[in-house]
């Protein structure tokens, strides 16, 4: 028989609703110590990878390798994307720049574009999606294939050897992969500018240097050095501390590109705000 | 005829063990957050001898070698290897600890990055730095030979067969000359006749290289013709210590169901 008694049904509601809240604060404490144990990883991730480089036996010839593998191999996508953007950019900026009678200014503006936003940002991204996917999906595959143990077990620190090597070759081959789509940008910005009009390759070149200046190319080489870190510690983080199952391959690899995209975004933002401090 | 059978049986059974041992393991526990895998695990291993550890599926076999080369630290208890506690070794003493030790992994673990010749080449570069090139390439070629794969010199990984790999695998493993082994399921997922030629090779490298052993197996012929010594591990204890005959001789439920 149901109990009418309002005592008894207040002090019931009270339980139920006391029992809820303590399930629900469980659950939050558990994923608030989820994200904090996370982030304790990603710091001791950082540490260690300092600790690392800057111990004895740095692993040269393996550096050399994947600024081959980052580098030399990521050239035909970053030459084609370079000089797609760089022509692209052309054809839509002359039409509006002949309607202001400034289409003289078209090789400098794309120029500016391309050196300070254009160039970095598109080639980071592109790098997140090639090289980042890549070191996860590598290391997530040699996590579970044992690979990593059996380094270890061989007396090779596997720090060091896999990601020391691939985060520094990120660092340096990023940088130099965005100055090169640059390069190919305003090429492909020429080519542009000759399907309907006649300039001169020199003519050209003159006119879109004679408008960057120093400042355009520094922040831009400082912050394209961010992406490459941001890109090498995502892409290495995630396959380094991928699961055991198969599956987690394709998920280190994908969260790899969503977060270090995620990130050069948010570096770039950042970079662009403190240059506009610095600047103005 | 009886030499003939006599000089078949030595070369097809392991050698003699002495009373030394290299690896002592004292009331080893190890948990998985709830799960506890290994609850009280005490056993030694004597110099020269194969030692077959066997129990099913989940039963802590893995766990056990993985934590004597300190790839899984325990929660308590003690692992001396050559009379150095493991858990208390610092990352130098621990990679130094490990040149003496060789790990066949269950899925041979080779880096598919690499073709067959540089990954012989990576720990012998990295272990035995005084080698000449000459050197190197003598002793890469040996330990192909002894395997039986001398032509897979320049192959990638991806090109080998499931028991060319573990060949492979155990020519890395005993090329920088290991004093102690460690099978991790050495003919999981190979066909009888291939197990038994990788069963037959782990004898061998008892008998050439003087390695003692741990075979993580339930692969009963293996463990068979490998076993010196054999040590059965249920519900995260040593449920029975002892050598072939023992277990033959057992009626324990468990064990009579891997020897039927």
């Amino acid at each position: 028989m149901k109990n009418t008694n309002p005592v008894f049904k207040v002090k019931s509601f009270a339980t139920k609703q006391s029992i809820k809240l303590s399930e629900k604060t469980m659950v939050k404490t558990a994923s608030a110590s989820n994200f904090l144990t996370d982030l304790a990883d990603v710091f001791l991730f950082i540490v260690q990878f300092f600790r690392e480089t800057f111990s004895r036996n740095f692993e040269f010839r393996e550096f050399l390798r994947q600024c081959f593998q980052i580098g030399y191999k990521s050239l035909p996508l970053i030459s084609i994307t370079g000089a797609i953007i760089g022509l692209v950019l052309t054809i839509q900026s002359r039409p509006v720049l002949i309607k202001f009678g400034a289409v003289t200014m078209l090789p400098g503006m794309v120029a500016i574009s391309l050196i300070r936003e254009m160039g970095p940002v598109i080639t980071a991204l592109l790098c997140a999606g090639k090289i980042g996917s890549g070191m996860g999906a590598e290391l997530g595959s040699m996590k579970v294939t044992e690979q990593i143990d059996a380094m270890e077990v061989s007396s090779t620190n596997p720090m060091r050897f896999l990601v020391v090597t691939r985060i520094w070759a990120a660092i340096i081959m990023i940088p130099l992969l965005i100055l090169y789509a640059d390069a190919f940008g305003i090429l492909g910005s020429w080519a542009g500018a000759n399907i309907k009009g006649d300039v001169s390759f020199f003519l050209f070149f003159s006119q879109a240097f004679s408008n960057v200046k120093f400042m355009d190319f520094l922040p831009a080489v400082i912050k394209s050095f961010f992406f490459g870190a941001v890109i090498g510690f995502v892409g290495c983080y995630k396959g380094y501390n991928a699961g055991r199952g198969t599956e987690s391959v394709g998920v280190a690899a994908n969260s790899a590109v969503v977060l270090a995209s995620l990130l050069v975004i948010i570096v770039d933002m950042v970079a662009v705000q403190i240059t506009d401090m610095l600047t103005s | 005829m009886n030499t003939e059978q006599t000089e078949q049986s030595d070369i097809n059974s392991p050698s003699k063990t002495t009373n030394e041992a290299v690896i002592e393991i004292k009331n080893l526990k190890k948990s998985f957050g709830q799960q506890e895998v290994l609850k009280n695990v005490t056993l030694k291993l004597l110099k020269g001898e194969n030692l077959v550890v066997l129990g099913k599926s989940g039963s802590g076999k893995s766990v056990l070698i993985k934590c004597i080369v300190g790839l899984l630290k325990s929660d308590s208890g003690k692992i001396d290897v050559f009379n150095k506690n493991v858990n208390i070794l610092n990352r130098k003493e621990l990679d130094e600890l490990r040149q003496k030790i060789g790990f066949l992994f269950q899925s041979g673990a080779l880096y598919d990055s690499m073709t067959v010749k540089q990954n012989l080449e990576f720990p012998l570069r990295r272990i035995k730095k005084d080698l000449t090139e000459k050197e190197i390439e003598e002793k890469v070629t040996e330990v192909l030979e002894n395997v039986g794969l001398a032509d897979a010199l320049h192959k990638m990984p991806s090109q080998l067969s499931g028991g060319m790999r573990k060949r492979i695998s155990l020519a890395r493993t005993i090329v920088v000359d290991p004093m102690i082994m460690l099978y991790d399921e050495p003919t999981t997922g190979l066909d009888p006749v291939t197990s038994d030629e990788i069963s037959a090779l782990i004898i061998e490298v008892q008998k050439k290289y003087k390695t003692s052993s741990i075979i993580i197996t339930h692969d009963i012929k293996c463990a068979r013709k490998t076993a010196n010594r054999m040590v059965m591990l249920a519900e995260g204890e040593v449920l029975l210590e002892g050598k072939t005959a023992d277990f033959e001789n057992s009626t324990n439920p468990i064990i009579t169901s891997f020897f039927q």
